[in-house]
């Protein structure tokens, strides 16, 4: 290659955001690594992640999270695939509909819980929704530790909150399918469901697949909701390492947490990618 | 028989048509809850049952919130992370952005699929070994280091935003530039970054949202100096209702502000899909 | 206004030669077209010449300059850009006078040259436009009076009608000829419509795979294509092409084709006979054949197959033995499918075409002017 018309520029550009990624990016992550694997004194140990599996809350943590995953990745899927549809219908007023439902994405974690928290809590809106109706006599307790209401509450909490990026994500993924398929499915005779489940799911599998990546990965990491809703009476695993390095001053036991939680979000990603596969022939 | 079908198809279009109002009363109802739970005097915020349609708006709790200790420097803090985390991922982020736009060059498509799955990675993991290491700096308690690590979190978002608003920007024109006597550097700055300017605007606000929202590293990374989400969130177990509701609302408003300016990126912004 | 000279210039992306050892010189005030099909290095060179791609050897000289190392804003030119590349967030006015203000003109010299340049491009209503309120065909004005607003030696035009609808297209097309007639620039123009090739170029530069296969003005491009690619690419229909066998009987030389005997004329005759290898194509427009309704001498002997009535003339497809020709007839000629008819060739305009190379007999001009 001749060094002479060689083009320097990109790279030049490029340079600033490489530099600071591989510095305030990848190495910390590799000194999380450090964090978790190595004790003060410079040798390798397996004593913190010993240490955090067997810490009473561990389990509870992992449990939490999962079952968290579970219930609201899904929800949150099916509702925003509704709502990209019906996007897709071209109703009157959808820029008013659009803006309304991407709201959510401008809207923090903390303040998503604050919210579902003045609606269930003891004199919230729900319980005096239920006496205006006649259904209750006295507020009830709906964030009961002992209960499964504050999970509920969470999971409705992380729904409402963090719809609108999967929602945003199929619609891009939507808008960038020509019509000419479904109407061509159309003219053969295909019902909408046939249309749906046949022709465009198929086609939107790589918005889908960074759509459940992206929440996925993001609801590993849920944090602030839960505490603003259930305060202490459920952790969740990114509460464990806030509280290990902020309550008991252990950025040891902190980095295993964190550790534990890139791996699961890296395992699922890759579960995802496996489940999603989009062959190169099917792209167009 | 054609009556029929024309019949059933209106039912299935109002049918549509609720259900998309219903989506968005489920999004706008909790929104108007905090509002007038935030414009509610205290008495009634500890009353039950509460009102749906409150009769009195008062700012005493949007006053008690304000003039709580601590409120005023925090948002004030808030303020200075987000404008700076904004600023450097915008310096630092917008000419790759560019690079990525308008040259072909070996690497590529490496970086851009390095880029596309860092945007995803858990800030968790990011703030424990910074917090180390910000210790050993003195950057502990610094806004400065809040900001680093806001900026590691957006930037991979603003290259890949910066870069399809370059792409919105014909080449054509630039190379148009060059012909008719500008340099390279001058036909950028007299004619991509003023048609970039719009999307460039829109990436910097919604910069400036996510830094404005997160709680986790601020909470991890400072003690004294906190931004709002953090001083609000470590206080939250102790505070009083009015104090919760009125700060819920105070971090929400400027986001839902920001987002409607920049309604019309939201695609470009947040649909960029791993190919 | 200046010339424009080309000389081995070598252009590759990647594995592509976009450009291979291209040698071409444009004179002053002269019209040159770049025709060839997409993806033949038309663009890629005027491009080098522009010195929006650098050239990876060889040299390029405007106006007895060499210009390779020079970035475009030294190198004196205006161009018009395929999509027009009209800047969105400046006026009309400010577009046309863009080069002028970045060769820091006196405010009065500017208005007069935009003034004159909008003028004669009939925008002068125009001024405080933004593109955005402009149609296609607007725009497209201003790009060419932004690039004749500026003094520049050469005028490069990256085909520009490209973009128009086919009656604008028409219509600009004649106005653009006028116009550079006019202002009498040097014009490099690339285009792969052969139609707009043939009536506005001075001299047409066929281009094929990176090379530019013949050089010449636009009616010998048509009449005496220099190899089979460029017979098959310019003209509608395009050259017709008969197999054919060179062989000498009773002391005379003939070619024996598919469908019957040609016979060339003496000059042909001479160049033919000197032939290693016998097969030859006999390339032949459509206008140049002859319909007869009853057998002549040295007329083919032909089937109808198809009429096609294009208003002005009628094109009628023929199978003539084993092979189908092309011929034009007058408009009311009355022809049914299956109906026998025989053909005569203008045996003067046959292009007597080499089988193995593919190359044009006598064509012994060399693309250098």
């Amino acid at each position: 290659m001749n060094l002479k018309r060689f083009n320097w520029e990109p790279y030049l550009l490029l340079l600033p955001s490489a530099l600071y990624l591989v510095f305030f990016l990848a190495w910390p992550m590799f000194q999380a690594f450090g964090l978790a694997f190595q004790a003060d004194d410079g040798h390798l140990t397996l004593d913190y992640m010993q240490r955090m599996f067997s810490d009473v809350m561990f389990s509870a943590a992992l449990i939490n999270t999962v079952k968290l995953i579970i219930a609201i990745v899904p929800l949150q899927f099916i509702l925003a695939l509704v709502m990209a549809l019906l996007m897709m219908e071209r109703l009157r007023g959808s820029d008013i509909l659009v803006y309304i439902y991407s709201i959510p994405l401008a809207i923090s974690d903390l303040a998503a819980g604050i919210i579902w928290f003045s609606i269930f809590t003891q004199r919230g809106y729900l319980n005096s929704l239920l006496y205006g109706l006649g259904v209750l006599d006295k507020p009830f307790l709906f964030l009961n530790y002992q209960s499964n209401w504050p999970f509920a509450a969470i999971v409705l909490a992380e729904v409402w909150r963090a719809t609108s990026i999967v929602f945003v994500i199929l619609v891009a993924g939507l808008q960038s399918i020509p019509r000419d398929y479904a109407e061509a499915a159309e003219v053969f005779g295909a019902n909408w469901f046939t249309r749906v489940w046949r022709v465009t799911l198929p086609l939107l599998r790589p918005s889908i697949q960074t759509a459940l990546i992206l929440r996925t990965i993001l609801a590993v990491q849920m944090f602030a909701v839960v505490v603003a809703i259930a305060g202490r009476g459920m952790t969740v695993l990114a509460n464990e390492a806030y509280r290990w390095y902020s309550e008991y001053r252990s950025p040891h036991l902190a980095a295993t947490y964190a550790m534990f939680i890139l791996v699961i979000s890296l395992g699922t990603a890759f579960i995802y990618l496996r489940a999603l596969r989009v062959k190169e022939e099917m792209v167009l | 028989m054609k009556r029929k079908t024309s019949y059933s198809r209106l039912v299935v279009r109002g049918l549509v048509y609720l259900v998309a109002v219903l989506i968005a009363l489920w999004i706008l109802i909790p929104i108007y809850l905090i509002t007038i739970a935030a414009f509610s005097p205290k008495d009634v915020i500890y009353s039950w049952p509460k009102s749906l349609f409150p009769q009195t708006i008062s700012l005493e709790t949007l006053k008690f919130f304000v003039s709580a200790q601590y409120v005023l420097p925090s948002l004030r803090n808030s303020v200075v992370v987000a404008l700076l985390t904004l600023v450097i991922s915008l310096v630092i982020g917008a000419p790759a952005g560019y690079a990525l736009a308008r040259y072909i060059f070996r690497g590529k498509d490496i970086f851009r699929i390095m880029i596309l799955s860092t945007r995803a990675f858990p800030i968790v993991i990011l703030s424990i070994p910074l917090a180390v290491t910000f210790m050993k700096w003195g950057l502990y308690d610094n806004l400065i280091s809040v900001a680093i690590l806001h900026v590691a979190m957006a930037l991979p978002t603003t290259i890949l935003v910066t870069s399809s608003v370059f792409v919105g920007v014909s080449k054509e024109l630039e190379e148009a530039a060059t012909v008719f006597g500008c340099s390279r550097v001058q036909a950028f700055t007299r004619v991509a970054l003023p048609l970039a300017l719009p999307g460039l605007a829109a990436s910097a606000i919604f910069t400036f949202v996510l830094s404005w929202n997160e709680v986790f590293a601020a909470t991890i990374l400072t003690l004294q100096n906190r931004t709002l989400p953090a001083r609000l969130f470590i206080q939250l177990a102790a505070s009083p209702l009015p104090f919760r509701f009125a700060g819920g609302f105070f971090i929400l408003i400027p986001a839902i502000t920001f987002m409607f300016f920049i309604r019309r990126y939201l695609f470009s912004l947040w649909g960029i899909t791993l190919k | 206004m200046a010339e424009i000279h080309v000389e081995s210039v070598r252009k590759t992306f990647g594995k592509v030669k976009a450009v291979w050892d291209v040698d071409l010189t444009v004179h002053d005030r002269e019209f040159v077209v770049l025709l060839g099909p997409s993806g033949c290095g038309k663009t890629t060179l005027l491009r080098c010449i522009a010195g929006l791609e650098q050239v990876d050897q060889g040299r390029v000289f405007i106006g007895q300059r060499d210009v390779t190392d020079l970035p475009p804003r030294r190198r004196q030119i205006a161009m018009v850009f395929q999509n027009y590349a009209v800047f969105p967030h400046l006026t009309v006015f400010e577009n046309v006078a863009f080069g002028l203000r970045m060769q820091h003109r006196p405010k009065d010299e500017i208005k007069k040259r935009v003034q004159s340049a909008a003028e004669l491009l009939h925008i002068e209503n125009l001024l405080d436009r933004y593109p955005s309120q402009l149609s296609g065909g607007q725009r497209q004005r201003v790009a060419v009076a932004r690039a004749i607003a500026v003094d520049s030696l050469v005028l490069l035009m990256d085909e520009p009608l490209s973009n128009l609808d086919a009656l604008l297209r028409l219509e600009m097309r004649a106005e653009l000829k006028r116009l550079l007639r006019e202002i009498e620039a040097t014009t490099l123009y690339v285009t792969h419509d052969q139609v707009e090739a043939l009536s506005l170029g001075d001299r047409i530069a066929v281009m094929r795979d990176g090379q530019i296969l013949q050089y010449d003005t636009p009616l010998n491009v048509y009449d005496k294509p220099a190899d089979l690619f460029i017979g098959g690419f310019i003209g509608n229909p395009p050259m017709n092409f008969l197999d054919g066998e060179v062989r000498t009987e009773d002391g005379r030389l003939i070619v024996r084709t598919g469908g019957g005997e040609i016979y060339p004329p003496p000059e042909a005759s001479a160049v033919l006979s000197r032939l290693k290898e016998p097969s030859v194509l006999v390339g032949i427009r459509a206008e140049n054949i002859e319909t007869l309704s009853a057998p002549a001498e040295d007329a083919l002997q032909a089937t109808v197959l198809v009429v096609e009535p294009l208003g002005s003339h009628n094109l009628i497809t023929m199978q003539l033995g084993p092979e189908q020709i092309k011929v034009n007839t007058d408009a009311d000629f009355q022809a049914q499918p299956g109906q026998t008819i025989w053909l005569r060739l203008n045996t003067d305009k046959i292009r007597w075409i080499d089988k193995a190379s593919g190359r044009a007999l006598d064509y012994d001009v060399s693309p250098q002017s």
